[in-house]
Order: C-alpha cells, then sequence, then structure tokens
C-alpha cells in the first residue's frame, strides 16, 4: 500500500539545488516523489507546513555514542532518539569506545546495534590506529568494506608524522564510487596541550589552571595540511576552535589542498569566560577559546573555509562531571541544543543566510563523508 | 585576666559586613571586606599576644563556643592546617581534623559525599584544602556549611594572601603604593594570585618575578608588572616575597637546574643591598635555604617571616569569627 503524504506551503530549502521557496513536498512510501506549487493533496496525509521550513534531514558528522563499553553515558539507541529529537536523521559515531572501533567486528556491532534501535541512521567511523594507540594502522579497507565512513582517532592525536602520513597516504587508496576515504582529524598537539584543562590565557592564568594554548591545534593542523598536500588525501579537520587554525585551512583551500572543516555550536556560541566558577560542563576539547577565535570562526563558516557545523556530543554521567575540575572529564552534550543555538548564532544574526546553514547541517556534512542524504530531491 | 575577652564572646557575634558566606577567593573581596578581615585581625591579635615581645597566659575567648569546624585536608599541610587549628580553639570551637589522602586518579567516594556526610554531621564551617583549582568553589554550590577555602591547586590561598598584607600593614602603616615583589614560581602559585587580589585592590603594586616559564602573561593586569630580572626589579621594592622552588618542576622543565636559579633569583645578602633600606622579606614557607633564599636573610633583622606566621593564626581567627557571623 503507498503512504502519500504532502507537506504544504512550507519555505523549502535545499542547498544542493539553491532552492528557497515557499513550495509542497510529496512523499510516497518515505521518497520525495514531487516538489513543487499546489501539489495534489488527495488521499494524502497533509502537514501544514506554512511558516515552516523544509529542509533535508540534518547529519552530525562527529558524535560519540560510547557504545559499545560505557553504556552508563549513552547507547546507540539514546543517541539515535536523541538525534531525531534535534532535528539529525543520521549521525556519525566517533570509534573512541571500549573497546576502540578497530576491527571489523566493531563496526559491524554498532550497524547491527543502530538498526535494531531505529530512529536516526548511525555511520560509523573506524579508528586509523589500533586501539587509536597512534603506533599502527587498522585494516581500513576492511573496515570500510564493512561500513565504516571515515576514519578517526578523535580525542587523540596521531602524534607520529610518519604513521599519520602512511594513515593518509594508505586512505587514497580505498574507494566508493571513485571517492577516497575521508579521515577525519583531532588536531591538536599532546606535548603542548599536555596536563591542559581550558584555553591558555587571562582566564587560565587567574583561575590557576593548566592551559591548552592554541597554537598546540595550529601547529598540528599545519603539520596535517602539509601531509595532506604530499598525499592528496581526503582530510577532514574535527571541531576546529582557533582563528589561525581557520586562517592556515583558508590558505590550504586556496592552494588546491584537499582539505576540509567542522565547527561546534559550542566553539560558534561560547568563549572561555565561561569557566570563570570552574563549571566542569564547559571543559570541552578543544578547549572554548577566546571571543576573537569565535569570530573567527562564524567568519570562516560564512567565507566557507569551514564547510560543516557537527555538534562532538560527547555525553558523560553527572557523577563524573562533578568532580574537581582537573580530574572530570572533557566533553558536553549536543544534539538536541545544535539547530536551535546555531540558528540563533548565526541565521538570527545574519551571518549566514538561511540556505548556507542547512547546508553546513546537511549537504555538506554528506559531501565530505560521501553519505547519502543531504538533498531534497525526488527519489530521496 | 583577659580583656579582650569580653570583645569576643559568642553572644556578639552579628551579621558582619562580609558579603558571602564563604571564603573562596580574594578576587570576590571588596575592599572594605578586606579591610574588615584585617581591623578584626588586629583585636584578635591582642588574645593571644599580650605586647610586641610577649604572649597571653589564657590566649582563649568564648566566641566561636559551640560552633564545630571540620578541617577537611585533601593535601598535606602543617602551617595551614595548624594555624587553622590554633585560630579556632583560640575562639573555644570544636575542631575536627581530617586528613584525607586521595590519588589523582581514585574517585573512591566523590568530594561532594565527603562533605555531605560531614555536614550530617552537623558542622558549622568547613576549612578545606585540595590539590585542585575550583573545588573550594565547587563545594560552596553543593552544601549549606561555610567553606574556607585553605588553598586550592594554583588558584587561591585567600588567608595566606591575606596574612601577608596584615603583616606588610603592621610594618608600614598602609598599603597604598607600596611595590611588593613576588619571586619565584607564580604559574603554580595561589599565594602570588591571593596576594596579587589583594594587595591590588588596596592600592599597592605587585611586581612578578622569575623566569618566564614561571610567569604566566596572563597575570599581567592594572596593578601588577612582570620582570624576569631580579636584579634591575629590587631597588623599587619595599617588600620581597620568596616563593617555595619545588624540585618536581625541575624535572618538568621549567628551568634547567637549581643551581642556575639560586644564581638567577636566589635572595641572599649582597642582592638584598641593592632594595630600599626598609625593604622587608616575606616567605609563605616552608623555605628551602639556600635555593630561593640565605639562611642569614630568612634569619635576618628584615626577615618578617616569624611575623607572618604568628599574624596567620591572627587572620585565621579574623576569618572564623566574621564567618561565624553568618551562619
Amino acid at each position: 500500500m503507498n503512504e502519500k503524504i504532502v507537506i504544504k506551503s512550507g519555505r523549502v530549502l535545499d542547498p544542493a539545488s539553491h532552492l528557497d521557496e515557499i513550495l509542497d513536498v510529496a512523499v510516497i512510501d518515505g521518497k520525495i516523489s514531487e516538489i513543487g506549487k499546489s501539489l495534489n493533496a488527495e488521499d494524502s496525509k497533509v502537514i501544514n507546513a506554512e511558516g515552516l521550513w523544509v529542509c533535508p534531514g540534518f547529519v552530525d558528522m562527529h558524535v560519540h555514542l560510547r557504545e559499545p563499553g560505557q553504556e552508563d553515558r549513552e547507547t546507540i539507541a539514546s543517541g539515535a532518539l536523541s538525534a531525531v529529537y534535534g532535528g539529525f536523521t543520521a549521525v556519525c559515531c566517533m570509534p573512541n569506545t571500549d573497546p576502540a572501533v578497530d576491527s571489523v567486528g566493531a563496526v559491524r556491532y554498532i550497524i547491527e546495534r543502530a538498526k535494531s534501535a531505529g530512529f536516526a541512521k548511525v555511520y560509523p567511523i573506524a579508528a586509523i590506529t589500533q586501539k587509536s594507540e597512534g603506533k599502527s594502522l587498522t585494516n581500513m579497507a576492511s573496515l570500510f568494506e564493512e561500513g565504516a565512513v571515515a576514519f578517526s582517532d578523535d580525542g587523540r592525536t596521531v602524534m607520529d608524522a610518519l604513521i599519520m602520513r602512511r594513515a593518509m597516504e594508505y586512505a587514497r587508496g580505498i574507494y566508493t564510487n571513485g571517492i577516497s576515504a575521508p579521515i577525519s582529524l583531532h588536531s591538536i598537539d599532546e606535548n603542548l596541550a599536555r596536563g591542559g584543562q581550558i584555553n591558555e590565557g587571562k582566564i587560565s592564568a587567574i583561575l590557576g589552571l593548566a592551559g591548552i594554548p592554541s597554537c598546540a591545534e595550529t601547529i598540528a593542523i599545519a603539520r596535517d595540511i602539509a601531509l595532506a598536500e604530499l598525499t592528496h588525501a581526503k582530510v577532514h579537520f574535527a571541531h576546529v576552535s582557533t582563528k589561525n587554525a581557520v586562517q592556515l585551512i583558508r590558505e590550504a583551500k586556496s592552494k588546491g589542498i584537499s582539505v576540509t572543516a567542522e565547527v561546534t555550536p559550542q566553539h560558534l556560541a561560547l568563549t572561555d569566560s565561561e569557566l570563570i566558577g570552574y563549571d566542569t560542563r564547559f571543559k570541552i576539547n578543544p578547549p572554548l577559546r577566546s571571543e576573537e577565535d569565535r569570530a573567527a570562526l562564524c567568519e570562516g563558516l560564512k567565507d566557507g573555509t569551514i564547510d560543516a557545523i557537527a555538534t562532538d556530543h560527547a555525553p558523560h554521567t553527572q557523577i563524573d562531571k562533578d568532580l574537581p575540575f582537573d580530574s572530570a572529564p572533557f566533553g558536553t552534550i549536543g544534539l538536541e541544543t545544535a539547530v536551535p543555538v546555531t540558528y540563533t548564532i548565526l541565521v538570527k544574526s545574519g551571518i549566514l543566510s538561511p540556505l548556507k546553514w542547512v547546508e553546513a547541517l546537511s549537504l555538506a556534512p554528506c559531501t565530505i563523508f560521501n553519505l547519502p542524504g543531504g538533498k531534497l530531491k525526488v527519489g530521496a | 585576666m583577659n580583656k579582650t575577652s569580653d570583645n569576643f564572646n559568642s553572644s556578639s557575634i552579628q551579621s558582619s559586613a562580609l558579603n558571602s558566606r564563604h571564603l573562596i577567593a580574594l578576587e570576590k573581596l571588596t575592599c572594605k571586606e578586606i579591610e574588615l578581615i584585617l581591623e578584626t585581625a588586629r583585636e584578635m591579635k591582642k588574645v593571644f599576644i599580650a605586647s610586641k615581645e610577649g604572649t597571653r597566659s589564657v590566649k582563649k575567648v568564648p566566641a566561636l563556643q559551640g560552633r564545630t569546624v571540620v578541617m577537611l585536608f585533601f593535601e598535606p599541610s602543617t602551617r595551614t592546617r595548624n594555624s587553622f587549628e590554633l585560630a579556632a580553639k583560640r575562639l573555644s570551637a570544636d575542631v575536627v581534623s581530617i586528613a584525607v589522602s586521595v590519588s589523582s586518579t581514585t574517585k573512591g567516594e566523590s568530594i561532594i559525599d565527603t562533605v555531605r556526610n560531614l555536614e550530617a554531621m552537623a558542622c558549622d564551617i568547613i576549612v578545606v584544602r585540595h590539590k585542585s583549582s575550583g573545588v573550594p568553589e565547587l563545594l560552596s554550590h553543593k552544601v549549606r556549611s561555610a567553606i574556607v577555602n585553605a588553598g586550592d591547586g594554583a588558584h587561591e590561598h585567600p588567608s595566606q594572601g591575606l596574612l601577608d598584607i596584615f603583616t606588610l600593614k603592621e610594618r608600614f602603616g598602609s598599603i597604598e603604593g607600596l611595590n611588593l615583589l613576588i619571586v619565584g614560581d607564580i604559574l603554580h602559585s595561589r599565594v602570588a594570585r591571593s596576594d596579587i587580589w589583594g594587595l591590588t585592590k588596596l592600592g599597592a603594586k605587585v611586581t612578578l618575578v622569575g623566569p618566564p616559564t614561571l610567569v604566566p602573561q596572563g597575570l599581567e593586569m592594572p596593578g601588577v608588572e612582570i620582570q624576569y630580572d631580579l636584579d634591575s626589579a629590587l631597588p623599587s621594592a619595599d617588600a620581597v616575597m620568596l616563593l617555595r622552588i619545588q624540585q618536581e618542576r625541575m624535572e618538568s622543565t621549567f628551568f634547567p637546574s637549581l643551581r642556575e636559579y639560586s644564581h638567577r633569583y636566589g635572595l641572599n645578602k649582597k642582592r638584598l643591598s641593592l632594595a630600599k633600606k626598609h625593604c622587608v622579606v616575606l616567605h609563605p614557607g616552608p623555605i628551602n635555604r639556600g635555593v630561593e633564599i640565605d639562611s642569614e636573610i630568612a634569619d635576618g633583622p628584615r626577615s618578617v617571616i616569624l611575623d607572618q606566621v604568628t599574624n596567620g593564626v591572627a587572620v585565621r581567627m579574623s576569618i572564623l569569627y566574621l564567618l561565624a557571623g553568618k551562619l
């Protein structure tokens, strides 16, 4: 039996076709059958979308679902439910679980668990190195064949430049549809950041907390841009947080190096002044930076240096966050707040057009990770 | 006979002029609050010091009779804990001292649970020290008792800052316009941060001196200057405070060797001669003789190190007394 739904008179926003008009969208059996004016709604369930926006399902290319191994923080099912509550129809989950997603079995486990959970699509990202220890490569091709959409050692940096080079080179030879497997990099120099709790600056000095200098990010990103240039790999920078990193990526793109970048709602909305009072909810990695950095991130999104918005949704238990500041873990949640937060910061303030904002949340992540979705078109 | 005891009996505790019921940081205090603590400390000192040289035979007043003060030290401390303990006892409070040894990684009972357990036994004031910056602030949001910060990580050590200011005020009469040099490991020093806030609020200047690896740029603010050369900073100093250099810092490559540190920043007789005649020398203790300070300076006429210790008890009595007034 065919189930037909007509979404009436919504503002239809499709960045792929630059569509931004009041239109109807007809859906049959979950697929878009028609987009146009005054569509026939006979025998259809009608959703009146007057005054509302009709967008492609949002895709979060950077979340932590904590399963397997840390189910007290989040599960694939609770994370996927949280995603749809927040407007995301697909998420890509990072491999820093316990054990890390460095085996074919782990990739399969996530895909199976996600299937039985329902709600949002869950795409696993597999580890670059075994146990994400930065020493030896995972069986990247096998992991990719099993369904991993990208590779990352998120939470850690592959500090050995030679290993990083090999990973990039090797990933270049793994394809789907002629597109190389992407590598998502958490680029922070771990030696410079060692022991650091928050952004290094006036606030860290006053609070007596060890700082993470912004150059810990720029140094690592500069290295990885150089390696991307050398290897021609498809390199994506996760959670960019500093002005100088934005500038490095801008220059790399202008030289034609294949790099992309994402930014989180928290880095777009907040600065390290939130840390006054030692509230561990604001303890994240990379840390909240200065106002100058925050403004540069908005500017980077505006001029296209930064391609996507991703949450880095990283749940922890209240028990873990109620610890002394330097013992509390890094990370904050974001799936259910990312859309309203970034709408307020970027669209309401006029930094991004509605279409560009929708692109950063849908088409851009799909393009970078070569995922289906991100488009409103017949058949989608 | 102890005349001053009449001034501090338990019935005379009234609502004081402190704004908060906790003492977490000098950064949070107004000028007026600092002055109030110092003035009260001056009276408190008379409880156990009769004149400049002599102590009283009965060093006690009943001001905090019936109150319970808990010393909760998550980090080893002898002088601060003893000083607070003596202060509480001289005010006739009941004192419980708890030394908790916690390694940085083991969680065990959470710190909030520890404090709630103490509270369940009806304590009034909790004096807390912890190796992590921000712990007293965390606790102050979670408990009903008054929290007194006895040193948290590299954040603040407000009672030490207040006793330093008290000692300088006793020496110079007024704080305004003085220039205090703080020499050494500023980066990891909670004492330096409390001194900076307290002294600048009262109109003094603070000059931070040390190798750039140990002096964070972020502390530069109105009234605070940073210098890397002790010899050129000394001539303008009214007081010099040396901070203890910890061996483990050297292993983290903040400076090459103790010998080189001592060579550039150790205070000896020759160096001190560069300073003004009235310049005094402070140290929050415990001192490393021969590293940051020579014995002849530590024990010499310009040293006010033992005055600091005496005044510490008076200042802590003042803090406990004023906070008890808010209970």
